[in-house]
Protein backbone atom coordinates (compact mmCIF):
# COMPACT_ATOMS: atom_id res chain seq x y z
CA UNK A 1 0.00 0.00 0.00
CA UNK A 2 1.25 3.49 -0.80
CA UNK A 3 2.26 5.39 2.29
CA UNK A 4 1.56 9.05 2.72
CA UNK A 5 5.07 9.83 3.92
CA UNK A 6 8.26 8.17 5.13
CA UNK A 7 10.81 9.52 7.59
CA UNK A 8 14.37 8.55 6.66
CA UNK A 9 16.42 8.23 9.81
CA UNK A 10 18.91 6.09 11.65
CA UNK A 11 21.16 6.69 14.61
CA UNK A 12 24.06 6.36 12.18
CA UNK A 13 23.22 9.82 10.81
CA UNK A 14 24.55 11.21 14.08
CA UNK A 15 27.98 10.03 12.92
CA UNK A 16 28.30 13.15 10.75
CA UNK A 17 30.06 14.94 13.58
CA UNK A 18 33.08 17.23 13.34
CA UNK A 19 33.70 17.70 17.09
CA UNK A 20 31.89 18.26 20.37
CA UNK A 21 32.10 22.03 20.06
CA UNK A 22 31.33 22.36 16.35
CA UNK A 23 28.16 24.36 15.59
CA UNK A 24 26.88 21.78 13.09
CA UNK A 25 25.44 19.29 15.55
CA UNK A 26 23.23 16.38 14.49
CA UNK A 27 21.97 15.96 18.03
CA UNK A 28 19.16 18.10 16.65
CA UNK A 29 17.95 14.97 14.82
CA UNK A 30 17.64 13.08 18.10
CA UNK A 31 15.83 16.03 19.69
CA UNK A 32 13.41 16.22 16.77
CA UNK A 33 12.71 12.48 16.60
CA UNK A 34 12.13 12.41 20.33
CA UNK A 35 9.75 15.35 20.20
CA UNK A 36 7.76 13.76 17.36
CA UNK A 37 7.53 10.45 19.20
CA UNK A 38 6.34 12.27 22.30
CA UNK A 39 3.65 13.91 20.15
CA UNK A 40 2.68 10.46 18.81
CA UNK A 41 3.31 11.94 15.38
CA UNK A 42 6.06 9.49 14.41
CA UNK A 43 5.81 5.73 14.69
CA UNK A 44 8.35 3.01 13.96
CA UNK A 45 6.48 2.09 10.78
CA UNK A 46 7.11 5.61 9.39
CA UNK A 47 10.88 5.33 9.78
CA UNK A 48 13.04 4.06 6.94
CA UNK A 49 16.76 3.28 7.15
CA UNK A 50 18.94 5.44 4.90
CA UNK A 51 21.18 3.62 2.46
CA UNK A 52 24.76 4.63 1.74
CA UNK A 53 25.34 6.38 -1.58
CA UNK A 54 27.72 4.47 -3.86
CA UNK A 55 30.81 6.09 -5.36
CA UNK A 56 29.06 5.97 -8.71
CA UNK A 57 26.14 7.95 -7.31
CA UNK A 58 28.42 10.50 -5.64
CA UNK A 59 30.21 10.88 -8.98
CA UNK A 60 26.99 12.17 -10.52
CA UNK A 61 28.12 15.56 -9.24
CA UNK A 62 31.44 15.10 -7.43
CA UNK A 63 34.92 14.67 -8.93
CA UNK A 64 36.38 11.24 -8.29
CA UNK A 65 39.63 12.84 -7.10
CA UNK A 66 37.64 14.69 -4.43
CA UNK A 67 35.87 11.50 -3.31
CA UNK A 68 39.28 9.84 -2.98
CA UNK A 69 40.53 12.71 -0.82
CA UNK A 70 37.50 12.47 1.49
CA UNK A 71 38.10 8.72 1.81
CA UNK A 72 41.74 9.33 2.64
CA UNK A 73 40.84 11.99 5.24
CA UNK A 74 38.50 9.46 6.87
CA UNK A 75 41.37 7.24 7.88
CA UNK A 76 44.35 9.57 7.97
CA UNK A 77 43.92 13.10 9.28
CA UNK A 78 47.69 13.61 9.42
CA UNK A 79 48.97 16.12 6.90
CA UNK A 80 46.25 18.77 6.59
CA UNK A 81 48.02 20.60 3.75
CA UNK A 82 46.95 17.97 1.22
CA UNK A 83 43.30 18.34 2.27
CA UNK A 84 43.06 22.11 2.49
CA UNK A 85 42.82 22.74 -1.26
CA UNK A 86 39.67 20.60 -1.08
CA UNK A 87 38.22 22.64 1.80
CA UNK A 88 38.79 19.78 4.26
CA UNK A 89 40.79 19.98 7.47
CA UNK A 90 39.70 23.61 7.90
CA UNK A 91 37.90 25.13 10.88
CA UNK A 92 34.55 24.70 9.09
CA UNK A 93 35.00 21.13 7.92
CA UNK A 94 37.70 19.45 10.01
CA UNK A 95 38.51 15.83 9.29
CA UNK A 96 36.89 13.16 11.46
CA UNK A 97 37.01 9.38 11.48
CA UNK A 98 34.77 7.78 8.84
CA UNK A 99 33.88 11.13 7.32
CA UNK A 100 33.40 9.54 3.90
CA UNK A 101 30.95 6.91 5.20
CA UNK A 102 29.07 9.44 7.32
CA UNK A 103 28.79 11.90 4.43
CA UNK A 104 27.84 9.22 1.90
CA UNK A 105 25.16 8.01 4.29
CA UNK A 106 23.55 11.47 4.43
CA UNK A 107 23.48 11.47 0.61
CA UNK A 108 22.12 7.91 0.66
CA UNK A 109 19.35 9.07 2.99
CA UNK A 110 18.19 11.64 0.47
CA UNK A 111 18.39 9.03 -2.31
CA UNK A 112 16.28 6.66 -0.20
CA UNK A 113 13.72 9.44 0.21
CA UNK A 114 13.81 10.07 -3.55
CA UNK A 115 13.27 6.40 -4.42
CA UNK A 116 10.27 6.11 -2.10
CA UNK A 117 8.60 9.07 -3.78
CA UNK A 118 9.61 8.45 -7.38
CA UNK A 119 8.73 4.73 -7.27
CA UNK A 120 5.32 5.63 -5.88
CA UNK A 121 5.83 3.89 -2.54
CA UNK A 122 5.15 7.11 -0.66
CA UNK A 123 3.73 10.47 -1.68
CA UNK A 124 6.21 12.47 0.41
CA UNK A 125 9.50 11.71 2.11
CA UNK A 126 11.83 13.50 4.46
CA UNK A 127 15.54 13.17 5.26
CA UNK A 128 16.46 15.72 7.89
CA UNK A 129 20.07 14.53 7.82
CA UNK A 130 20.36 15.95 4.27
CA UNK A 131 20.30 19.50 2.93
CA UNK A 132 24.07 20.02 2.76
CA UNK A 133 23.69 22.68 0.10
CA UNK A 134 27.20 24.21 0.18
CA UNK A 135 29.03 21.09 -1.08
CA UNK A 136 30.78 21.73 -4.39
CA UNK A 137 31.87 19.40 -7.19
CA UNK A 138 35.40 19.17 -5.87
CA UNK A 139 35.41 21.04 -2.61
CA UNK A 140 33.87 21.03 0.86
CA UNK A 141 32.44 24.32 2.09
CA UNK A 142 30.36 25.65 4.98
CA UNK A 143 30.09 22.38 6.98
CA UNK A 144 29.10 20.43 3.85
CA UNK A 145 31.18 17.62 2.34
CA UNK A 146 28.99 15.86 -0.22
CA UNK A 147 25.98 17.68 -1.60
CA UNK A 148 23.07 15.29 -1.12
CA UNK A 149 20.57 17.54 -2.89
CA UNK A 150 22.72 17.97 -6.00
CA UNK A 151 23.32 14.21 -6.19
CA UNK A 152 19.61 13.54 -5.65
CA UNK A 153 18.54 15.97 -8.37
CA UNK A 154 20.97 14.50 -10.90
CA UNK A 155 19.81 11.02 -9.85
CA UNK A 156 16.15 11.95 -10.39
CA UNK A 157 17.02 13.29 -13.83
CA UNK A 158 18.92 10.20 -14.91
CA UNK A 159 16.84 7.47 -13.31
CA UNK A 160 13.36 9.01 -13.49
CA UNK A 161 13.76 11.61 -16.22
CA UNK A 162 12.19 14.14 -13.86
CA UNK A 163 11.98 17.89 -14.06
CA UNK A 164 12.99 19.05 -10.59
CA UNK A 165 12.28 22.23 -8.66
CA UNK A 166 14.55 22.89 -5.68
CA UNK A 167 13.47 25.43 -3.07
CA UNK A 168 15.91 26.44 -0.34
CA UNK A 169 14.79 28.49 2.69
CA UNK A 170 18.03 28.13 4.65
CA UNK A 171 19.33 31.56 5.75
CA UNK A 172 22.48 30.92 3.70
CA UNK A 173 22.48 30.94 -0.11
CA UNK A 174 22.16 27.44 -1.62
CA UNK A 175 25.27 27.98 -3.71
CA UNK A 176 26.42 24.37 -4.19
CA UNK A 177 23.09 23.27 -5.66
CA UNK A 178 22.72 26.42 -7.75
CA UNK A 179 26.12 26.08 -9.40
CA UNK A 180 25.59 22.34 -10.05
CA UNK A 181 22.61 23.11 -12.29
CA UNK A 182 23.39 26.65 -13.39
CA UNK A 183 23.31 25.74 -17.09
CA UNK A 184 20.56 23.11 -16.90
CA UNK A 185 17.13 24.23 -18.13
CA UNK A 186 15.42 21.17 -16.59
CA UNK A 187 16.32 21.98 -13.01
CA UNK A 188 14.99 25.10 -11.35
CA UNK A 189 16.72 26.31 -8.18
CA UNK A 190 15.19 28.88 -5.83
CA UNK A 191 17.02 30.23 -2.82
CA UNK A 192 15.69 32.70 -0.26
CA UNK A 193 18.47 33.81 2.07
CA UNK A 194 20.05 36.66 3.99
CA UNK A 195 21.84 38.96 1.57
CA UNK A 196 25.37 37.91 0.71
CA UNK A 197 26.63 41.38 1.55
CA UNK A 198 26.67 40.31 5.16
CA UNK A 199 26.36 36.55 5.32
CA UNK A 200 28.26 33.53 4.08
CA UNK A 201 28.72 32.53 1.29
CA UNK A 202 28.28 35.99 -0.24
CA UNK A 203 26.62 34.87 -3.48
CA UNK A 204 22.92 34.62 -4.30
CA UNK A 205 22.35 37.98 -5.92
CA UNK A 206 19.15 38.41 -7.96
CA UNK A 207 21.32 38.78 -11.06
CA UNK A 208 22.40 35.13 -10.77
CA UNK A 209 19.78 33.71 -13.11
CA UNK A 210 21.55 30.79 -14.76
CA UNK A 211 23.64 30.63 -17.89
CA UNK A 212 23.37 29.37 -21.48
CA UNK A 213 20.42 26.99 -21.85
CA UNK A 214 19.78 27.29 -18.13
CA UNK A 215 19.32 31.05 -18.20
CA UNK A 216 16.15 31.91 -16.31
CA UNK A 217 16.02 28.73 -14.19
CA UNK A 218 18.02 29.99 -11.19
CA UNK A 219 16.20 32.33 -8.84
CA UNK A 220 17.64 34.20 -5.88
CA UNK A 221 15.85 36.25 -3.24
CA UNK A 222 18.41 37.87 -0.96
CA UNK A 223 16.56 39.44 2.00
CA UNK A 224 18.03 42.14 4.18
CA UNK A 225 19.54 41.48 7.60
CA UNK A 226 16.84 41.84 10.33
CA UNK A 227 14.05 40.70 8.00
CA UNK A 228 10.99 39.56 9.98
CA UNK A 229 8.26 36.97 9.44
CA UNK A 230 5.80 38.90 7.31
CA UNK A 231 8.32 40.12 4.79
CA UNK A 232 10.05 36.73 4.61
CA UNK A 233 6.75 34.95 4.04
CA UNK A 234 5.54 37.46 1.47
CA UNK A 235 8.63 36.74 -0.59
CA UNK A 236 8.44 32.99 -0.06
CA UNK A 237 4.77 32.72 -0.99
CA UNK A 238 4.86 34.99 -4.01
CA UNK A 239 8.09 33.66 -5.45
CA UNK A 240 7.44 29.96 -4.84
CA UNK A 241 3.95 29.97 -6.37
CA UNK A 242 4.80 32.10 -9.41
CA UNK A 243 7.91 30.08 -10.20
CA UNK A 244 6.17 26.71 -9.84
CA UNK A 245 3.40 27.90 -12.16
CA UNK A 246 6.03 29.05 -14.64
CA UNK A 247 8.41 26.07 -14.47
CA UNK A 248 5.88 23.23 -14.01
CA UNK A 249 8.07 20.71 -12.19
CA UNK A 250 7.43 16.96 -11.84
CA UNK A 251 8.70 16.93 -8.29
CA UNK A 252 9.60 19.43 -5.54
CA UNK A 253 12.71 19.07 -3.38
CA UNK A 254 12.70 21.47 -0.43
CA UNK A 255 15.74 22.32 1.69
CA UNK A 256 14.54 23.25 5.17
CA UNK A 257 17.44 24.87 6.95
CA UNK A 258 16.12 26.32 10.21
CA UNK A 259 18.63 29.12 10.71
CA UNK A 260 16.58 32.16 9.69
CA UNK A 261 15.24 32.32 13.25
CA UNK A 262 16.01 35.24 15.58
CA UNK A 263 17.80 32.87 17.97
CA UNK A 264 20.18 31.46 15.38
CA UNK A 265 23.73 32.43 16.35
CA UNK A 266 25.17 32.45 12.81
CA UNK A 267 22.69 34.64 10.93
CA UNK A 268 21.04 38.04 11.30
CA UNK A 269 17.46 37.35 10.27
CA UNK A 270 14.54 37.88 12.64
CA UNK A 271 12.22 34.99 11.84
CA UNK A 272 10.08 33.32 14.50
CA UNK A 273 8.54 29.84 14.66
CA UNK A 274 5.71 31.21 12.57
CA UNK A 275 7.79 30.92 9.36
CA UNK A 276 8.50 27.26 10.12
CA UNK A 277 4.80 26.67 10.49
CA UNK A 278 4.04 28.34 7.15
CA UNK A 279 6.94 27.21 4.93
CA UNK A 280 5.94 23.53 4.73
CA UNK A 281 2.26 24.37 4.20
CA UNK A 282 2.87 25.96 0.82
CA UNK A 283 5.38 23.30 -0.28
CA UNK A 284 2.76 20.66 0.56
CA UNK A 285 -0.01 22.53 -1.23
CA UNK A 286 2.02 23.17 -4.40
CA UNK A 287 3.27 19.58 -4.53
CA UNK A 288 -0.34 18.37 -4.64
CA UNK A 289 -1.43 21.06 -7.07
CA UNK A 290 1.38 20.57 -9.60
CA UNK A 291 3.37 17.39 -8.89
CA UNK A 292 0.82 14.77 -7.97
CA UNK A 293 1.99 15.22 -4.39
CA UNK A 294 5.64 14.37 -5.09
CA UNK A 295 7.58 16.25 -2.41
CA UNK A 296 10.89 15.41 -0.82
CA UNK A 297 12.10 17.49 2.11
CA UNK A 298 15.63 17.62 3.49
CA UNK A 299 17.12 19.45 6.48
CA UNK A 300 19.98 21.93 6.31
CA UNK A 301 21.40 24.58 8.60
CA UNK A 302 20.06 25.32 12.06
CA UNK A 303 22.46 26.16 14.85
CA UNK A 304 20.16 26.75 17.77
CA UNK A 305 19.63 23.03 18.14
CA UNK A 306 17.63 23.32 21.40
CA UNK A 307 15.10 26.11 21.03
CA UNK A 308 14.62 26.27 17.26
CA UNK A 309 15.41 23.19 15.19
CA UNK A 310 13.36 20.50 17.02
CA UNK A 311 10.19 22.58 16.88
CA UNK A 312 10.76 23.73 13.29
CA UNK A 313 11.44 20.26 11.90
CA UNK A 314 8.62 18.68 13.88
CA UNK A 315 6.22 21.18 12.33
CA UNK A 316 7.56 20.18 8.90
CA UNK A 317 6.88 16.46 9.43
CA UNK A 318 3.48 17.13 10.98
CA UNK A 319 2.44 19.29 8.03
CA UNK A 320 3.64 16.58 5.64
CA UNK A 321 1.30 14.15 7.42
CA UNK A 322 -1.70 16.48 7.67
CA UNK A 323 -1.53 16.63 11.45
CA UNK A 324 -3.31 19.60 12.91
CA UNK A 325 -0.74 22.30 13.69
CA UNK A 326 0.10 21.78 17.36
CA UNK A 327 -0.67 24.60 19.75
CA UNK A 328 0.12 25.47 23.30
CA UNK A 329 2.83 23.83 25.33
CA UNK A 330 5.48 21.34 24.25
CA UNK A 331 5.15 17.90 25.86
CA UNK A 332 6.36 18.08 29.44
CA UNK A 333 8.21 14.78 29.24
CA UNK A 334 10.31 16.08 26.34
CA UNK A 335 11.13 19.34 28.10
CA UNK A 336 12.07 17.48 31.27
CA UNK A 337 14.24 15.03 29.41
CA UNK A 338 16.36 17.60 27.61
CA UNK A 339 16.34 20.74 29.74
CA UNK A 340 19.21 19.48 31.89
CA UNK A 341 21.47 19.26 28.86
CA UNK A 342 20.38 22.48 27.17
CA UNK A 343 22.66 25.46 27.79
CA UNK A 344 19.70 27.83 27.23
CA UNK A 345 16.19 27.79 28.74
CA UNK A 346 13.66 26.24 26.35
CA UNK A 347 10.75 28.08 24.83
CA UNK A 348 8.10 25.81 26.37
CA UNK A 349 5.45 26.41 23.70
CA UNK A 350 5.14 25.49 20.01
CA UNK A 351 4.95 29.11 18.92
CA UNK A 352 7.33 31.80 20.14
CA UNK A 353 6.18 34.38 22.69
CA UNK A 354 5.02 37.60 21.06
CA UNK A 355 6.99 39.82 20.95
CA UNK A 356 10.17 37.74 20.87
CA UNK A 357 12.48 40.73 20.52
CA UNK A 358 12.47 44.51 20.66
CA UNK A 359 10.90 46.33 17.74
CA UNK A 360 13.11 46.86 14.69
CA UNK A 361 13.40 50.60 14.01
CA UNK A 362 13.73 50.24 10.23
CA UNK A 363 11.15 47.55 9.65
CA UNK A 364 9.24 49.53 7.00
CA UNK A 365 12.33 50.24 4.95
CA UNK A 366 13.52 46.65 5.14
CA UNK A 367 10.11 45.39 4.05
CA UNK A 368 10.01 47.87 1.19
CA UNK A 369 13.52 46.97 0.05
CA UNK A 370 12.69 43.26 0.13
CA UNK A 371 9.53 43.87 -1.88
CA UNK A 372 11.47 45.76 -4.52
CA UNK A 373 13.98 42.90 -4.67
CA UNK A 374 11.13 40.41 -5.12
CA UNK A 375 9.68 42.30 -8.07
CA UNK A 376 13.07 42.64 -9.73
CA UNK A 377 13.85 38.96 -9.30
CA UNK A 378 10.50 37.90 -10.79
CA UNK A 379 10.45 40.53 -13.52
CA UNK A 380 11.53 38.10 -16.24
CA UNK A 381 8.90 35.45 -15.72
CA UNK A 382 6.17 38.03 -15.18
CA UNK A 383 7.05 39.59 -18.52
CA UNK A 384 6.83 36.24 -20.29
CA UNK A 385 3.22 35.80 -19.33
CA UNK B 1 47.79 43.38 -12.27
CA UNK B 2 48.27 44.27 -15.92
CA UNK B 3 45.73 44.63 -18.70
CA UNK B 4 47.16 41.67 -20.60
CA UNK B 5 45.91 39.31 -17.90
CA UNK B 6 42.29 40.44 -18.10
CA UNK B 7 41.81 41.59 -21.69
CA UNK B 8 39.62 39.82 -24.17
CA UNK B 9 41.81 38.58 -27.04
CA UNK B 10 39.23 37.35 -29.51
CA UNK B 11 37.71 40.67 -30.49
CA UNK B 12 35.16 40.90 -33.31
CA UNK B 13 36.18 43.78 -35.63
CA UNK B 14 34.92 45.52 -38.77
CA UNK B 15 36.54 47.76 -41.36
CA UNK B 16 35.64 51.40 -42.23
CA UNK B 17 33.92 50.24 -45.40
CA UNK B 18 31.57 47.84 -43.64
CA UNK B 19 28.02 49.16 -43.44
CA UNK B 20 25.93 50.24 -40.46
CA UNK B 21 23.82 47.17 -41.11
CA UNK B 22 26.89 44.93 -40.69
CA UNK B 23 27.66 46.58 -37.36
CA UNK B 24 24.09 46.21 -36.10
CA UNK B 25 24.15 42.54 -37.00
CA UNK B 26 27.48 41.93 -35.29
CA UNK B 27 26.34 43.61 -32.06
CA UNK B 28 23.26 41.47 -31.97
CA UNK B 29 25.02 38.24 -32.83
CA UNK B 30 27.86 38.57 -30.34
CA UNK B 31 25.83 40.41 -27.69
CA UNK B 32 28.46 43.17 -27.47
CA UNK B 33 28.27 46.96 -27.38
CA UNK B 34 31.61 48.09 -28.86
CA UNK B 35 33.34 47.29 -32.14
CA UNK B 36 36.91 48.36 -32.98
CA UNK B 37 37.26 49.43 -36.60
CA UNK B 38 40.53 48.25 -38.13
CA UNK B 39 42.27 48.16 -41.51
CA UNK B 40 43.79 45.09 -43.12
CA UNK B 41 46.95 45.63 -41.03
CA UNK B 42 44.89 45.34 -37.82
CA UNK B 43 45.64 48.98 -37.05
CA UNK B 44 42.87 50.63 -35.01
CA UNK B 45 41.19 53.43 -36.98
CA UNK B 46 38.13 53.95 -34.85
CA UNK B 47 35.45 52.56 -32.56
CA UNK B 48 31.75 52.15 -33.15
CA UNK B 49 29.45 51.74 -30.16
CA UNK B 50 25.81 50.79 -29.82
CA UNK B 51 25.11 54.45 -29.08
CA UNK B 52 26.75 55.63 -32.30
CA UNK B 53 24.55 53.18 -34.15
CA UNK B 54 21.39 54.25 -32.37
CA UNK B 55 22.10 57.88 -33.18
CA UNK B 56 22.74 57.07 -36.83
CA UNK B 57 19.72 54.88 -37.45
CA UNK B 58 16.10 56.02 -37.71
CA UNK B 59 13.83 55.63 -34.73
CA UNK B 60 12.36 52.17 -34.46
CA UNK B 61 9.00 53.92 -34.40
CA UNK B 62 9.53 55.72 -37.75
CA UNK B 63 8.44 54.21 -41.04
CA UNK B 64 10.91 51.76 -42.43
CA UNK B 65 11.19 53.27 -45.89
CA UNK B 66 14.24 55.38 -45.17
CA UNK B 67 16.58 52.45 -44.89
CA UNK B 68 19.39 53.45 -47.23
CA UNK B 69 21.07 54.87 -44.16
CA UNK B 70 21.79 51.28 -43.12
CA UNK B 71 24.07 50.88 -46.12
CA UNK B 72 26.30 53.84 -45.22
CA UNK B 73 29.90 52.95 -44.34
CA UNK B 74 30.98 52.95 -40.69
CA UNK B 75 33.71 55.45 -41.57
CA UNK B 76 31.02 58.14 -41.39
CA UNK B 77 29.91 57.45 -37.83
CA UNK B 78 32.91 55.93 -36.05
CA UNK B 79 34.90 57.76 -33.38
CA UNK B 80 38.23 58.28 -35.10
CA UNK B 81 41.58 57.82 -33.34
CA UNK B 82 40.04 56.46 -30.15
CA UNK B 83 41.83 56.23 -26.84
CA UNK B 84 43.81 52.96 -26.69
CA UNK B 85 45.73 51.05 -24.04
CA UNK B 86 48.81 48.83 -23.93
CA UNK B 87 48.92 45.23 -22.66
CA UNK B 88 51.41 46.27 -19.96
CA UNK B 89 49.24 49.07 -18.55
CA UNK B 90 48.05 48.56 -15.00
CA UNK B 91 44.39 47.74 -14.46
CA UNK B 92 44.10 50.74 -12.10
CA UNK B 93 45.40 53.06 -14.86
CA UNK B 94 42.87 51.71 -17.30
CA UNK B 95 40.14 52.25 -14.71
CA UNK B 96 41.15 55.93 -14.41
CA UNK B 97 41.08 56.33 -18.19
CA UNK B 98 37.55 54.93 -18.30
CA UNK B 99 36.43 57.17 -15.46
CA UNK B 100 38.12 60.40 -16.64
CA UNK B 101 37.06 60.09 -20.26
CA UNK B 102 33.67 58.49 -19.65
CA UNK B 103 34.27 55.81 -22.25
CA UNK B 104 32.95 52.27 -22.41
CA UNK B 105 35.79 50.34 -24.06
CA UNK B 106 39.52 50.46 -24.57
CA UNK B 107 41.11 48.73 -27.58
CA UNK B 108 44.52 47.36 -26.55
CA UNK B 109 47.27 48.01 -29.07
CA UNK B 110 50.77 46.62 -29.23
CA UNK B 111 53.29 47.48 -31.99
CA UNK B 112 50.56 49.39 -33.76
CA UNK B 113 48.20 46.42 -34.02
CA UNK B 114 45.01 45.53 -32.15
CA UNK B 115 45.76 42.67 -29.71
CA UNK B 116 42.75 42.81 -27.42
CA UNK B 117 40.06 44.88 -25.78
CA UNK B 118 38.66 45.56 -22.34
CA UNK B 119 35.27 47.02 -21.54
CA UNK B 120 33.81 48.70 -18.49
CA UNK B 121 32.10 45.42 -17.60
CA UNK B 122 35.41 43.51 -17.67
CA UNK B 123 36.94 46.02 -15.28
CA UNK B 124 33.95 46.00 -13.00
CA UNK B 125 34.16 42.22 -12.82
CA UNK B 126 37.83 42.47 -11.84
CA UNK B 127 36.89 44.75 -8.98
CA UNK B 128 34.18 42.30 -7.92
CA UNK B 129 36.88 39.64 -7.82
CA UNK B 130 39.09 41.90 -5.73
CA UNK B 131 36.38 42.13 -3.10
CA UNK B 132 36.36 38.33 -2.95
CA UNK B 133 32.59 37.93 -3.24
CA UNK B 134 32.79 35.34 -5.99
CA UNK B 135 34.12 32.73 -3.53
CA UNK B 136 32.20 31.41 -0.52
CA UNK B 137 33.12 33.47 2.52
CA UNK B 138 31.94 35.67 5.37
CA UNK B 139 32.17 39.44 5.51
CA UNK B 140 33.92 41.11 8.46
CA UNK B 141 34.50 44.81 9.11
CA UNK B 142 37.02 45.98 11.68
CA UNK B 143 37.98 49.48 12.79
CA UNK B 144 41.74 49.69 13.38
CA UNK B 145 44.14 52.51 14.35
CA UNK B 146 45.96 53.97 11.35
CA UNK B 147 49.52 52.99 12.24
CA UNK B 148 52.41 50.83 11.06
CA UNK B 149 52.12 47.11 11.56
CA UNK B 150 48.39 47.01 12.19
CA UNK B 151 47.69 44.57 9.36
CA UNK B 152 50.26 42.26 10.89
CA UNK B 153 48.48 42.35 14.22
CA UNK B 154 45.09 41.68 12.66
CA UNK B 155 46.45 38.96 10.39
CA UNK B 156 48.00 37.24 13.37
CA UNK B 157 44.52 36.70 14.82
CA UNK B 158 43.37 35.04 11.60
CA UNK B 159 46.47 32.88 11.61
CA UNK B 160 45.87 31.79 15.19
CA UNK B 161 42.25 30.97 14.41
CA UNK B 162 43.33 28.97 11.36
CA UNK B 163 40.99 30.89 9.06
CA UNK B 164 41.93 31.71 5.49
CA UNK B 165 41.55 35.33 4.30
CA UNK B 166 40.13 35.67 0.75
CA UNK B 167 40.46 39.43 0.36
CA UNK B 168 41.30 42.60 2.27
CA UNK B 169 40.10 46.10 1.42
CA UNK B 170 41.25 49.16 3.35
CA UNK B 171 38.80 52.07 3.53
CA UNK B 172 39.26 55.49 5.10
CA UNK B 173 37.17 55.90 8.25
CA UNK B 174 34.69 58.72 7.68
CA UNK B 175 34.03 59.10 11.39
CA UNK B 176 37.56 59.01 12.77
CA UNK B 177 40.50 60.09 10.63
CA UNK B 178 42.97 58.34 12.96
CA UNK B 179 41.42 55.02 12.01
CA UNK B 180 40.93 52.84 8.98
CA UNK B 181 38.20 50.34 8.24
CA UNK B 182 39.31 46.89 7.14
CA UNK B 183 36.81 44.88 5.14
CA UNK B 184 37.81 41.26 4.93
CA UNK B 185 36.28 38.22 3.37
CA UNK B 186 37.23 35.07 5.22
CA UNK B 187 36.71 31.46 4.29
CA UNK B 188 34.33 30.31 7.00
CA UNK B 189 30.59 30.01 7.55
CA UNK B 190 31.09 30.48 11.30
CA UNK B 191 32.89 33.72 12.17
CA UNK B 192 31.79 33.76 15.83
CA UNK B 193 35.00 32.48 17.43
CA UNK B 194 37.06 34.63 15.14
CA UNK B 195 35.12 37.74 16.12
CA UNK B 196 35.65 37.03 19.79
CA UNK B 197 39.37 36.69 19.14
CA UNK B 198 39.49 39.97 17.19
CA UNK B 199 37.71 41.74 20.05
CA UNK B 200 40.04 40.12 22.56
CA UNK B 201 42.96 41.50 20.57
CA UNK B 202 41.54 44.97 21.17
CA UNK B 203 39.92 45.80 17.84
CA UNK B 204 36.42 47.06 17.21
CA UNK B 205 34.29 44.73 15.07
CA UNK B 206 31.76 46.74 13.05
CA UNK B 207 30.15 43.80 11.28
CA UNK B 208 28.77 41.34 12.23
CA UNK B 209 27.41 43.51 15.00
CA UNK B 210 25.03 42.86 17.81
CA UNK B 211 21.62 42.85 16.15
CA UNK B 212 20.13 46.29 16.00
CA UNK B 213 23.18 48.39 16.69
CA UNK B 214 23.74 49.26 13.05
CA UNK B 215 20.17 50.23 12.32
Amino acid sequence: MKKNAVFVFSENQLGYKFSDTHPFNQKRLSLTVDLLKEMKALSLSDIVEPRIATDEELSLVHDSSYIEIVKKASIDSGDSSIYEPYGIGTEDTPTFPNMHEASASLVGGTLTAVDYVMEGKATHAINLGGGLHHGFRGRASGFCIYNDSSVAIKYMQEKYNARVLYIDTDAHHGDGVQWSFYDDPNVCTISIHETGRYLFPGTGNITERGTGEGFGTSFNFPVDAFTEDESFLEIYRTAFREIVEHFKPDVILSQNGADAHYFDPLTHLYGTMNIYKEIPKLAHELAHEFCDGKWIAVGGGGYDIWRVVPRAWSLLWMEMNDFKTPEGRLPKAWLDRWSKESPVPFIPTWMDPNPLYETIPRKLEITEKNKQMLDKALYMIRNHQ
Amino acid sequence: MIIESIMNTSVPTLTPTNSIKDALQLLKEKRIRHIPIVNSEQEVLGVVTDRDLKEATPSSLASIENLEVLDLPLEQIMTKNPMTGHPLDFVEEAASIFYDNRIGCLPIVSQGKLVGMITESDLLYKFIELTGVHQPGSHIEIRVPNRTGILYEVAKVFYEQNINVLSVLVYPDKVDSNSKILVLRVETINPLKLIEAIRAAGFEVLWPSLPGTRL
